[in-house]
């Protein structure tokens, strides 16, 4: 995920400076994705050159707080209104995986099934423990969504597995004559 | 020490050419507080290997042990005193009594286990009020929904002093917040010391289990467990 809309979102809510933006990104997210400062400074450098965040005068502690303007506002109303289209998101791996271990000789697709299957059993099972524990619903949705994706993969890689075993791969060429003769005999 | 031991169990049904190995040399523990969840496609063995572990049906090979107990050394009495004390089934056919009400249904058990009506009584009402049913009492099955049958059976399952708790399918009626609620109460009743099985085809479901057995042909094909950096699956922030 990209933190540029995650600290316009902050900034809506009013100017912070470096410190407040990272710890209350944090507590969106319930703790668990750790934002380093630097990431949190050289964010607000590039929204700042962008003319989407503004920085005011510096405080009595010497921090400086930024403020978003209506350039930012407009590309935070934006973010919101737009879905995620599934081309923005990294190429699924995963499906390219098997798809070339489905055609590769030698390769055990169904191991190569459920080695998938166990690593993203174990992801569910982590966030299914983590939302044992009552958080915000917020972070339970965070949670959710993270469990329903591990979901999804898992009930692809079961159909994954099921078309596999009525799999008959069709013979690439005709074999030709002659090498059937040679077999014959 | 492990509640439910299961040691090269095999089990075939049928005979000759329709015959099916629905398990083929299990070995599988459960410890107390653990829940270990079973998935594999239909006619993995998963049924069988519940059937097995509740004393409901016996190995062609190997044992099955319930605290420490061989199931096949047992009298018949001995095994149904074993059933009605120690261990609490969840099946998907609900198996309620339609003579009796919600409450009666649950208070059976421990009613048939030696508790005096009243005391078996108040504890029913207690567990009916756990699954979040506390007004449907004196209901009989038929005046319930399915999902509200299934929360009685369920409270049923885990009342009194239940070492092992075996589970199929337990939130096949339910709705999906519901079926959490589920899932929660076998996790509380496991956290508190007894040893569970859930056998389910829902990956959402089996994720509260401590570990998941995946089954294939009647064999155990891969055990997934705790992982040892829970974090790295967290999703990572990237600079814009």
């Amino acid at each position: 995920m990209s933190i540029r809309y995650g600290l316009l979102a902050l900034l809506e809510r009013g100017p912070r400076y470096g410190y407040q933006l990272r710890a209350e990104f944090e507590d969106s997210t319930g703790g668990t994705w750790p934002l380093n400062i630097g990431q949190v400074y050289t964010t607000l450098n590039r929204l700042e050159r962008d003319g989407l965040v503004h920085p005011l005068p510096e405080n009595e502690g010497g921090q400086r707080p930024y403020e978003i303007t209506d350039a930012g506002r407009a590309e935070l109303t934006l973010w919101f209104a737009t879905p995620l289209a599934r081309a923005d998101r990294p190429r699924d791996e995963l499906s390219i995986k098997l798809a070339l271990a489905i055609t590769t000789p030698g390769v055990d697709v169904r191991q190569v099934v459920q080695t998938q299957r166990t690593a993203t059993m174990r992801a569910l099972q982590e966030y299914t423990r983590l939302k044992r524990d009552d958080g915000d619903l917020p972070w339970r949705l965070v949670l959710d969504a993270m469990i329903y994706q591990s979901e999804a993969e898992l009930r692809w890689l079961d159909h994954c597995e099921s078309a596999l075993v009525r799999y008959r791969p069709r013979a690439a060429k005709p074999v030709p004559e002659e090498a059937r003769q040679h077999e014959r005999a | 020490m492990s509640v439910l031991e299961l040691r090269g169990v095999c089990r075939t049904h049928g005979a000759g050419a329709a015959m099916v190995e629905a398990l083929r040399d299990v070995s599988l523990t459960v410890a107390a507080g653990e829940l270990v969840a079973v998935m594999g496609p239909s006619g993995s063995g998963k049924s069988t290997l519940l059937n097995l572990a509740g004393g409901l049906d016996r190995p062609d090979r190997g044992a099955v042990l319930v605290e420490g107990q061989e199931l096949a050394g047992m009298s018949r009495n001995a095994l149904a005193d074993l059933r009605r004390r120690r261990v609490g089934y969840v099946f998907q056919a609900l198996n309620l009594v339609p003579g009796l009400t919600a409450v009666e249904n649950v208070a059976l058990p421990l009613e048939l286990a030696g508790m005096s009506p009243r005391k078996a009584r108040k504890c029913a009402q207690h567990a009916l009020s756990e699954v979040d049913l506390r007004d449907c009492d004196e209901r009989f099955p038929d005046e319930m929904s399915g999902g509200q049958q299934q929360r009685v059976a369920i409270a049923r399952a885990l009342i009194g002093e239940r070492r092992l708790v075996l589970a199929d399918e337990p939130t096949g009626a339910l709705d999906s917040v519901t079926g959490e609620a589920v899932l929660r109460l076998l996790r509380s009743k496991v956290d508190d010391g007894a040893a569970g099985v859930l056998v389910t085809h829902e990956a959402r479901h089996a994720a509260w289990a401590d570990r998941v057995v995946f089954l294939r042909d009647g064999s155990i094909v891969d055990i997934s467990g705790p992982l040892a950096q829970p974090e790295s699956l967290l999703p990572q922030v990237v600079e814009a």
